[in-house]
């Protein structure tokens, strides 16, 4: 399945983090959500925000683009 | 205003003032000439060289005053480099390194990560020095940005002189182990800005980078120096009590802003770490206006976020540590801090960092 995706390119962080987080509850437990974000401190803190707020960071399949699991 | 920011300047300790004003009056003259005004300053010049000798644990004839903390860095880097090439061109470091030094290993480093604290990984840290052409090895003694204490002691390696950047913590206490380099900045303990301090152990492989086999390049600036090793003179005598109030301060900050301000991740680790220093992320906020906003009421602070640095890069310390890098506070305490101070910062900030949230738009999330 191609997961959605949330096109944060040219924004600053953390205007990527903030798109995420808005974005990602309103999708269904389980559904992937690939943000492109080429924000340097991007990829760094998408990772953060998934460990603090519980959900599944997937890695960093390309450059400038993360891929998130809805855990819960 | 409360400054909250002594890890970049400690206030000029009134014993540095003191000592300042004191030797402007009596050591301008040149130390190396012969005649009564030289061998004056020659004499204010060697009592302050033995009393930083002493801070160090080092013998005078081993510590070399430099102009700054940065200078001192790039000359234990560069002179480990230059006494060392026959062995190889490689500096193992942490990946937690001050800027200045990472900045004068350039090309040479390899980089050991650190754990989700901010400490070393000493088994990648060990695997470092397999590798063949290992000149020098290169750790912090404590994290600038994070406060958190580097097992320098379990770092050493036989064979590879180990260089300490021990600038946040030589005011506090001397830095134990086998190292054979270590640099340190005056600022950092109520001196003025521009002393740094490199001490060579005997035995090390370290050569000077200047002309004529010299180890202080051009004139030092006596009055400084005086001043700095008067100054650290004074905050050692009171490092104990000192330490032991910022950390009770510090520990309220650890956990009083998680509980008020909603989201924050206080990074660092919790106890074995540097008295006066406390950093925490703010999920959703941008550091920049956060640091404006607390400005604006009175407070300064510092932050490792990227929109607060010039080259618009995230802190690699927070990048290697894993841990948030926007909306970044660090709050370093110095040594005569008000305890109001800190609690009117404990007071305001959770309505700084919501204004900041409601102005971009985010609640609720």
């Amino acid at each position: 399945m191609t997961p959605e995706v949330l096109d944060c390119r040219g924004q600053r962080c953390p205007l990527p983090v903030i798109a995420l987080a808005r974005r990602l509850p309103e999708l269904p437990v389980g559904a992937v959500l690939r943000v492109l974000a080429d924000d340097p401190a991007a990829g760094n803190d998408i990772a953060a925000w998934c460990r603090m707020r519980e959900q599944d960071f997937l890695g960093s399949p390309a450059p400038d683009t993360f891929d998130v699991r809805r855990a819960g | 205003m409360a400054y909250l920011d002594a890890a970049a300047a400690e206030p000029l300790h009134p014993v540095a003032r003191q000592a300042l004003l004191a030797a402007l009056d009596d050591g301008w003259a040149d130390p190396g000439k012969l005649y009564t005004q030289a061998r004056r300053a020659r004499q204010l010049l060697d009592a302050a060289r033995a009393s930083v000798a002493e801070a160090v644990g080092v013998r005078t004839e081993h510590v070399i005053f430099t102009p700054s903390g940065t200078s001192a860095a790039t000359l234990a880097v560069h002179g480990g480099l230059i006494g060392r090439q026959r062995y190889g061109t490689t500096v193992v470091h942490s990946a937690i390194e001050h800027s200045a030094v990472l900045h004068a290993i350039g090309e040479h480093g390899v980089s050991v990560p650190v754990d989700r604290t901010g400490r070393l990984d000493l088994d990648a840290w060990r695997a470092a020095f397999a590798a063949p052409g290992v000149a020098l090895a290169a750790l912090i003694s404590a994290s600038h940005e994070v406060g958190t204490a580097q097992p320098v002691e379990a770092a050493a390696v036989a064979g590879v002189p180990l260089y300490v950047d021990a600038a946040q913590s030589l005011g506090w206490a001397p830095v134990p182990g086998e190292w054979s380099l270590l640099s340190a900045s005056a600022r950092k303990w109520g001196g003025p800005a521009g002393v740094g301090i490199l001490a060579v152990r005997p035995g090390t492989r370290w050569t000077t980078p200047f002309p004529d086999n010299q180890r202080e390049y051009g004139s030092v600036d006596l009055p400084s120096i005086v001043a700095a090793a008067a100054s650290l003179r004074a905050v050692r005598a009171t490092a104990e009590r000192d330490a032991a109030r910022l950390r009770t301060l510090v520990d309220l900050i650890r956990e009083r802003v998680p509980a008020t301000v909603p989201h924050v991740e206080v990074v660092g680790d919790p106890t074995d770490r540097l008295p006066h220093l406390v950093t925490f992320s703010c999920l959703y906020v941008d550091g920049e206006a956060l640091l404006h906003a607390l400005d604006r009421r009175g407070f300064a602070v510092s932050s490792g976020s990227s929109c607060t640095s010039s080259t618009l890069r995230p802190s690699h310390v927070l990048e290697a540590m894993g841990v948030l890098s926007h909306g970044n506070v660090r709050v370093s305490l110095p040594r005569d801090v008000a305890d109001e101070d800190v609690h009117r910062f404990l007071a305001e900030l959770p309505g700084v960092v919501a204004e900041l949230r409601a102005e971009a738009g985010v609640t609720g999330l």
